[in-house]
C-alpha cells in the first residue's frame, strides 16, 4: 500500500474515532491531496521550517476559519433556502438557532460562534416564567454539548445584566460541561456588580465563562459588532475571519545575531513572508473557492467584506529570553522589567508592521494581530505572549506583567490566569483580580481554578477525567480531548499547575 | 509628619485566604506570642544583629556592615539556611518599610484589591506603625474603600485596641486554646488578654472571623469543642469561624511529633459548631 493509502487506512480503522470524527480528518487528507495556493519559494521555505505557520488549515481554504454569523437575521426573516419561518415564541427562536448551526461551517466544520445569545432570545422571552426559562435553557445547552461537541463553540453573553444572561450562568455551572464555551462581554457603565460577581463565581467552580472587556473589544470594531469566539478570538460580527496564520517568534530570534539585527532584518522579513502566505490563502478563498456564493451571504447572515486576516504570533517568552541570553542579560520574560520591556517592544513593532500593509479581501484593508494560543503540538514553544507554564508569577504580578501588550492585539490575546483553589471560598478575590485585569487594559479575562475538573488547556475546556479515559484508549465523545491528550503529553501543559478538548488546534490526524 | 517604620518579613499582592476579596498582605516580623505548632516560625523572633547566620549564606546575600545585618535580595537564592540556624527564629531577610512606602505600594496595587490585611508575626506589636498605616489609608481618597483588617492573637491590651480600633475595619482573632494552661503550654503566654480582646472586638463590631487551630489529640477534643461553642455563645450574637488544621508544612521542633489534622475530623468539628448555630463555619480548602 501506499503511504497515502496506510494513513487512510489507519485513520478509518482508529477505534478510538467516531465515524464523524473519522470523516474530518479523511477530509484534511483529501485536502492536502491537492497542490497549495501557488506560493513563491522564500515562503515555501519558511513554512516548511515552521518559522511561519498556516495551522495546518488545509491546501485549499474553501470556508473561512472562523465565522460569526449575526443569527438575528435568521431570527427576525427566517431563511427561504432552509425553508425556515420566522420564529414567534422562545421554542421556535431556540429551534431556529439549532438548525442555524447545522449550516455555519468553520474550520472544524462545527459552529464556532453561537451569537449574543442573550440579546437574540430576549425578544422572545416576554410571557415566560423564570422556570421554564431555565428549562428550555437547559436542554439547549445540553443539545449543544452532546451535538456538536466541541469546545471551541463559543456562545456570548452581556454586557447588561438580564435574564438569559443569568440563567445561561446558573445552568453552565450546574452542568459542567466541555461545550459550549462562553463569554460574558463586561462594561462597567453597563453591566451590575452583581452579575460580574455571578460570573465570577462560575469561574471558582468550572473555570468558565471568559470575561471579556467590552469597551476595550467594542472600540476597537465598528457599529455592526464584534465576537468571541473559539479560544480568544474577538472578530466582526457578520463576518469572521478567512484565516489565521503566524510566526514563530523563537525561531525569529534563534535566526538573529542580537537585538538590532532581530528588529532590523529577522523580524520585518518574517513578517513580510507571513503577510505573502496570508494573501495566497485568501485569494484562495475569495477568488476560487465559491463560498461567499453560499446562502450565508445571500441572505446576509454573514457580509463578504466583514472577513479579518488573523495575524499571530507565538512563543514571546521564548524570544525574549533568547534576545535576553544573546545580549548577556540574565533577566527572565514575565519577571524582570527589562525583558518584559523587550516583549512590548517586539509587539508594538508587529502591530505597526500589520497596520501598515494593506491587504486585499480583507475586513478595512489591514490584517488584526493576534496572539496565538498554540497548536497542541507545539514543543518548547509558549502560547501566544503568555509567561511559560509553571513558571507564572502570583496573578496580580502576572496581570501586570502582560498587560502592556494587550493593546495591540485587537483580534484577540490568549492568557490563563491559573488561581490555586483556595479561592473558591474567596470568589470574591477573583470579581476583584478581574476588574484590576481590566484597569490595567486586559481585553479578556480567562482562569482556571486548580482542582476544578473542567480546565482550559490552550484556551479551549477539557476534562481532566476525559483525558485519563482517552489515554485509557476509550476514546472521547468530544473532539478536543484527543486535542488535550497530546497537548498535556506534548507541551507540559497540565504542569500549568491546576479537563473536553478542541479540534481546530489539531494538525490533523497523528500529527 | 511621623512616618513611622515597621519590619516587614513579606508583602503579598495577591492573597485570597487573608480576609475578605483579594487582599494585600504585610507580613510583620516579630511575635509576642512563641506557638510551637506556628506554619512560619522565622517571623518570631526581631535579629538581634548577631551573625550567626552569616557563614551558612554561600551565595553571600548577608553581609555585616557597621555592626548590623545587611540582606541582598538580588543575591538570595532563598535557601532558608539563614533562618534555619537562626537561633532566636528571626530572618535578616526583612526590610524596612515606612507608612508612606506602604501606602504608595497599596496605591499602586488599588485596583485590584479588595483592602489589606496586616498580618505576623503579631501585627499590634508594632501599633505605632499599624495606627499610622490604617489612619493614612482612612484618609487618602483613593483608599478609603479598601478594607484594613488585621491578624492577631488578641495579645494586645485594652488601650492598645482603643487607639486602633477607630481605623480598623476588621480583625482575625486566633484562639490556640480555651483552657487556661493548654494555652500556656502552646504560645508561652495567658489565655485571658486574647479572650479580653475578642470581646472587646466583638462589642466594637470589629470580630470579622475568629481562628480555631485543630491538632489532634491537642485541641480537638469533645469538651474542647464544647468550650470554643460557649465562649463564642458568650459573645453574643453570629461570629463566623475559621477551623484551621494543623499541617507539618513550615513546622518546627516537638510539635512534628503531632499528626496532621485530617479533613474528616474537621468536618466533624464544623458540623457540631453549625448544629450549635454560632454563625458561618469555614474549613481549609487545602490540607497539604
Ligand atoms: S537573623 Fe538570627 S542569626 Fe542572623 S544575625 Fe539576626 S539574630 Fe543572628
Ligand atoms: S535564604 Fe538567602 S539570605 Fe538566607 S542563607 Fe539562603 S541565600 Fe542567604
Amino acid at each position: 500500500m501506499s503511504d497515502t493509502q496506510d494513513r487512510l487506512r489507519q485513520i478509518v480503522s482508529d477505534p478510538t474515532l467516531s465515524p464523524a470524527q473519522k470523516r474530518g480528518y479523511l477530509a484534511v487528507e483529501a485536502e492536502n491531496m491537492l497542490p497549495y495556493p501557488a506560493l513563491d519559494a522564500d515562503v515555501v521555505e519558511a513554512l516548511e521550517a515552521r518559522l511561519i505557520c498556516d495551522m495546518y488549515e488545509g491546501h485549499a481554504p474553501y470556508r473561512p476559519r472562523y465565522v460569526l454569523p449575526d443569527y438575528a437575521v435568521v431570527l427576525r426573516d427566517g431563511s427561504s433556502w432552509l425553508e425556515l419561518e420566522a420564529p414567534r415564541d422562545l421554542d421556535e427562536a431556540i429551534s431556529t438557532l439549532q438548525i442555524a448551526y447545522h449550516h455555519v461551517p468553520s474550520i472544524t466544520g462545527m459552529p464556532v460562534f453561537l451569537g449574543d445569545l442573550d440579546a437574540l432570545l430576549l425578544p422572545f422571552c416576554e410571557g415566560v416564567t423564570d422556570d421554564d426559562l431555565y428549562k428550555k435553557i437547559k436542554l439547549f445547552w445540553r443539545y449543544l454539548d452532546r451535538v456538536l461537541p466541541d469546545a471551541f463553540m463559543h456562545a456570548n453573553i452581556g454586557p447588561s445584566d438580564n435574564r438569559v444572561a443569568r440563567a445561561i450562568l446558573r445552568v453552565d455551572a450546574e452542568l459542567g460541561q466541555i461545550a459550549p464555551n462562553l463569554t460574558f462581554k463586561y462594561d462597567p457603565e453597563v453591566s451590575t456588580p452583581d452579575i460580574l460577581r455571578l460570573a465570577t463565581a462560575n469561574i471558582a467552580k468550572c473555570s468558565k465563562p471568559q470575561i471579556a472587556n467590552h469597551p476595550v473589544h467594542a472600540a476597537t470594531f465598528d457599529d455592526r459588532g464584534y465576537g468571541i469566539v473559539s479560544c480568544y478570538n474577538a472578530l466582526p460580527l457578520c463576518g469572521g475571519s478567512s484565516t489565521l496564520t503566524r510566526i514563530n517568534l523563537k525561531k525569529v530570534a534563534e535566526s538573529a545575531e542580537n537585538e538590532q539585527d532581530f528588529f532590523d532584518r529577522a523580524l520585518p522579513c518574517a513578517i513580510d513572508l507571513n503577510f505573502r502566505l496570508t494573501q495566497a490563502r485568501i485569494d484562495h478563498l475569495y477568488e476560487k473557492s465559491g463560498f461567499f456564493q453560499s446562502f450565508l451571504a445571500q441572505e446576509g447572515w454573514i457580509n463578504p467584506d466583514r472577513f479579518t486576516a488573523m495575524y499571530g504570533i507565538f512563543a514571546m517568552a521564548e524570544a525574549v529570553n533568547l534576545l535576553q541570553d544573546q545580549a548577556g542579560r540574565a533577566g527572565r520574560y514575565g519577571f524582570d522589567d527589562a525583558a518584559n520591556a523587550l516583549g512590548h517592544r517586539i509587539s508594538k513593532h508587529l502591530a505597526d508592521a500589520v497596520a501598515a500593509r494593506p491587504m486585499r479581501h480583507v475586513w478595512q484593508g489591514r490584517a488584526m494581530l493576534h496572539s496565538q494560543a498554540g497548536l497542541s503540538n507545539d514543543v518548547d514553544a509558549t502560547p501566544g505572549v503568555r509567561i511559560p507554564y509553571g513558571t507564572e508569577p502570583d496573578p496580580v504580578s502576572h496581570v501586570r506583567a502582560l498587560a502592556p501588550h494587550h493593546a495591540f492585539y485587537g483580534s484577540g490575546i490568549s492568557e490563563i490566569l491559573t488561581i490555586d483553589e483556595t479561592v473558591k471560598q474567596n470568589p470574591e478575590a477573583l470579581f476583584q483580580l478581574c476588574k484590576g485585569a481590566f484597569a490595567e487594559g486586559f481585553r479578556e479575562f480567562t482562569a482556571n481554578v486548580a482542582s476544578n475538573d473542567l480546565v482550559r488547556v490552550t484556551g479551549y475546556m477539557v476534562r481532566l477525567s476525559d483525558i485519563e479515559k482517552f489515554r485509557a484508549c476509550e476514546g472521547s465523545r468530544i473532539n478536543t480531548t484527543a486535542l488535550g491528550a497530546e497537548a498535556a503529553e506534548v507541551t507540559g501543559i497540565l504542569d500549568r499547575k491546576p479537563r473536553v478538548v478542541a479540534h481546530e488546534q489539531s494538525a490533523g490526524y497523528g500529527q | 509628619m511621623s512616618n513611622p517604620q515597621a519590619t516587614v518579613n513579606k508583602l503579598l499582592t495577591w492573597s485570597s485566604v487573608d480576609g475578605p476579596g483579594n487582599r494585600l498582605v504585610l507580613f510583620l516580623q516579630g511575635c509576642n506570642f512563641a506557638c510551637a505548632a506556628c506554619h512560619n516560625p522565622y517571623t518570631i523572633g526581631v535579629c538581634n544583629d548577631c551573625g550567626d547566620c552569616l557563614p551558612v549564606c554561600e551565595p553571600r546575600a548577608l553581609t555585616m556592615q557597621g555592626g548590623r545585618v545587611k540582606f541582598d535580595a538580588d543575591l538570595c537564592t532563598q535557601c532558608d539556611k539563614c533562618t534555619d540556624i537562626c537561633p532566636i527564629s528571626a530572618s535578616p531577610m526583612v526590610r524596612r518599610m515606612s507608612v508612606d512606602q506602604v501606602i504608595a505600594t497599596i496605591r499602586d496595587h488599588a485596583h485590584f484589591l479588595t483592602g489589606i490585611t496586616v498580618s505576623g508575626g503579631e501585627a499590634t506589636m508594632q501599633l505605632k506603625f499599624l495606627t499610622a498605616l490604617f489612619a493614612a489609608m482612612g484618609e487618602d481618597p483613593a483608599l478609603s474603600n479598601l478594607t484594613r483588617f488585621v491578624d492577631t492573637n488578641g495579645h494586645l491590651g485594652a488601650k492598645g485596641w482603643a487607639r486602633l480600633m477607630p481605623v480598623m475595619d476588621g480583625a482575625m482573632l486566633d484562639i490556640k486554646a480555651l483552657d487556661p494552661a493548654l494555652h500556656r503550654d502552646l504560645t508561652g503566654q495567658e489565655l485571658d488578654k486574647t479572650l479580653r480582646a475578642a470581646r472587646l472586638l466583638k462589642d466594637a463590631g470589629k470580630l470579622f472571623e475568629l481562628r480555631y487551630l485543630l491538632v489532634p489529640g491537642v485541641t480537638d477534643k469533645p469538651d474542647q469543642i464544647t468550650t470554643l461553642i460557649d465562649f463564642t455563645r458568650s459573645l453574643g450574637g453570629q461570629t463566623r469561624i475559621r477551623l484551621n488544621a494543623f499541617q507539618h508544612h513550615g513546622v518546627r521542633g516537638h510539635a512534628l511529633d503531632w499528626p496532621p489534622m485530617q479533613r474528616a475530623g474537621v468536618e466533624a468539628v464544623a458540623d457540631r459548631l453549625r448544629a450549635a448555630d454560632t454563625g458561618e463555619v469555614a474549613t481549609p480548602a487545602l490540607y497539604l
